[in-house]
């Protein structure tokens, strides 16, 4: 755990940058740092390993006061890890992963094996080992700065935008890959940016600073985005608070209506009846097993007489128990129909999702 | 064709069969120049080593030590040889206090100038891996310092190679002592010898010094990404 007792950093100019700040970083949680620039997030950070050194207050590691222990022993025990990662350009990739194992003296056998393993936890081929960070691309120079991070297992890890120089599509991937790491890893981790969406997307728990560093509200996204402490807070989340809240909560949290569910041998008044019953014009059509087969019209079923002589036609896009409601409603207003088809094991219909059970959800 | 006037300059230029006479003494020459360059360049790194690392240290001194490093360049080199004497007499140590004098500005400026230059990310990433100050200077800035600081070992080498010559005057000076025999002698052979193996001398110890660098930084040349 790492908690801050009223901690302040005033640089010699006067200007203040972390103003009397308390916070308290669970152990294995990824607490987010965010705000705009200037508000003394990455000051913040980078008192935890001594890169900077508190004016006045406390900061406390793992139940010791940091300032009473040496800043190189206390940085080997805390990964770190920048946005322009800050590879060593002399050593090869499994000489960078070994830096912090050859500080504290580990002998070469154990290095070996380590770095293997890091290589593989961060999904590098091994023949990268021997190569020059100049031969990487910048994703996979940023996995090389994850690895070398971890490589004594430390329990804390510090992170200063990691993923803000690669380009969207790498760094969405770079952040899903993270978060499964760290599922397996569990590591207390303190992570910067200044992406309110970055944040939400990473974060247990989110902590907002204003400008002149003042800790505006530290909570988990979703209370957050649900009551916003402040009009800064509010304004900073942005408009589409709502959508972002969506995001975060899963299809499983609503329960899916059945819906107006026939099977292509129903004959076409009972799809009529169906979609009446429903308020709809339009049925789903499941076969025996339950398997979606996609939507029909009411009425052209009626018309030709039996459902499987109507024109069935796929949903586009289908959402399962782990999707965000954020993806729900995408499939929403992409579908004629105006509602999301829930499945389960890729094609099993579970029902469906609609507008007002979402707006039932975040209000 | 031996009667009548003398032949064309060119031919009188060199005369091959006193080069055969003299091999003896233009290799001392050649070795003493040699040794002279090798041990002003040792003693112009000992001295400009911890003269960068202060500049780098404290910025503010970066400027005097370059000033005064200037100001040692300046100097007429005979003038600085002649000033020395009464100090040191003809004896090695006044050729090599010259030499190593003229070598230090452009030792400084470039090893400075190459520690600096290190990537602040960089820096920053072995500060907060727990690199102490004396092993981050000498693991991580120093190697990746390396090209800028042997760019700089290039030019002071090949400049005390031309300067060396001038020590002659001094009673030293290497491959220069024939210069001051062909002068002496009105004879332009020793000249052009020593012309031709001090230019050849420059251009094979920079050619050995780029080897050395190739050697040392194998991360530089490995291109791509």
């Amino acid at each position: 755990m790492i908690s801050f007792e009223s901690v302040t950093k005033r640089f010699p100019n006067g200007t203040t940058a972390v103003d009397e700040v308390d916070l308290e970083v669970p152990e294995g949680d990824l607490t987010v740092l965010v705000g705009p620039s200037g508000c003394g997030k990455t000051t913040t950070l980078r008192m935890i390993n001594r890169m900077i050194d508190a004016t006045s207050g406390r900061i406390v590691v793992d139940g010791r006061d940091i300032s009473q222990v040496d800043p190189p022993q206390l940085r080997r025990r805390i990964g770190y890890v920048i946005q322009q990662v800050g590879l060593f350009p002399h050593r090869t990739i499994g000489e960078n992963i070994a830096t912090v194992p050859e500080l504290v003296g580990w002998d070469s056998q154990r290095i070996r094996g380590r770095v293997g393993e890091l290589l593989e936890l961060v999904g590098l081929p091994a023949e990268v080992r021997d190569r020059y960070p100049n031969q990487l691309s910048g994703g996979q120079r940023q996995r090389v700065g994850v690895a070398r991070a971890l490589a004594v297992d430390p329990p804390i890890m510090l992170m200063d935008e990691p993923f803000g120089a690669v380009d969207p599509i790498v760094r969405s991937r770079l952040q899903d890959e993270f978060l499964r790491l760290q599922q397996e890893v569990r590591k207390t981790i303190v992570f910067v940016t200044h992406d309110i969406d970055e944040a939400i997307k990473m974060g247990d728990r989110i902590a907002i600073f204003r400008q002149g560093g003042h800790l505006e509200q530290y909570a988990p996204p979703d209370e957050l985005l649900a009551e916003p402490a402040s009009d800064f807070v509010a304004d900073f989340l942005g408009a589409e608070r709502g959508l972002k809240r969506l995001a975060l909560i899963p299809v499983s949290a609503v329960k899916a209506e059945p819906g107006p569910v026939v099977s292509p041998g129903d004959d076409g008044g009972q799809a009529l009846a169906a979609a009446e019953a429903y308020g709809s014009d339009w049925v789903v059509v499941v076969d025996d097993d339950r398997r979606l087969l996609g939507w029909a019209h009411a009425r052209e079923a009626a018309e030709r007489g039996r459902v499987g002589d109507a024109e069935i036609r796929p949903f586009q896009l289908q959402v399962e128990a782990d999707n965000s409601l954020r993806a729900a409603l995408n499939a929403m207003v992409q579908s004629r129909t105006g509602v999301a088809v829930r499945v389960s094991g890729g094609d099993r219909y579970e029902g469906i999702v609609t507008l007002e059970l979402l707006s039932k959800e975040i209000s | 064709m031996t009667d009548g006037p003398a032949p064309v300059l060119a031919a009188e230029l060199v005369r091959w069969s006193w080069i055969g006479d003299h091999l003896d003494d233009i290799r001392g020459d050649l070795v003493q120049h040699v040794e002279l360059t090798g041990l002003a360049l040792l003693f112009g790194l000992l001295l400009a080593f911890p003269l960068a690392l202060a500049a780098v240290q404290w910025p503010r001194a970066y400027g005097p030590i370059l000033g005064f490093t200037g100001i040692l360049f300046t100097i007429p080199s005979l003038a600085l040889f002649i000033l020395l004497i009464p100090f040191t007499g003809l004896q090695i140590q006044t050729a090599l206090i010259g030499l190593t004098i003229y070598t230090l500005l452009i030792l400084v400026r470039n090893t400075v100038e190459g520690l600096r230059g290190v990537d602040p990310d960089v820096r920053e990433a072995a500060q907060a891996m727990g690199y102490t100050r004396g092993r981050q200077l000498f693991q991580v800035e120093l190697p990746l310092a390396l090209p800028v600081i042997i760019a700089g070992v290039r030019i002071a080498t090949v400049t005390t190679i031309g300067l060396v010559t001038v020590t002659a005057l001094i009673g030293w000076g290497g491959l220069g002592r024939l210069f001051i025999e062909g002068f002496t002698l009105n004879f332009t052979t020793p000249i052009v010898v020593g012309i031709v193996l001090s230019a050849l001398l420059a251009f094979a110890a920079d050619l050995l010094l780029v080897g050395l660098q190739h050697r040392l930084t194998p991360w530089a040349r490995s291109g791509g990404g």
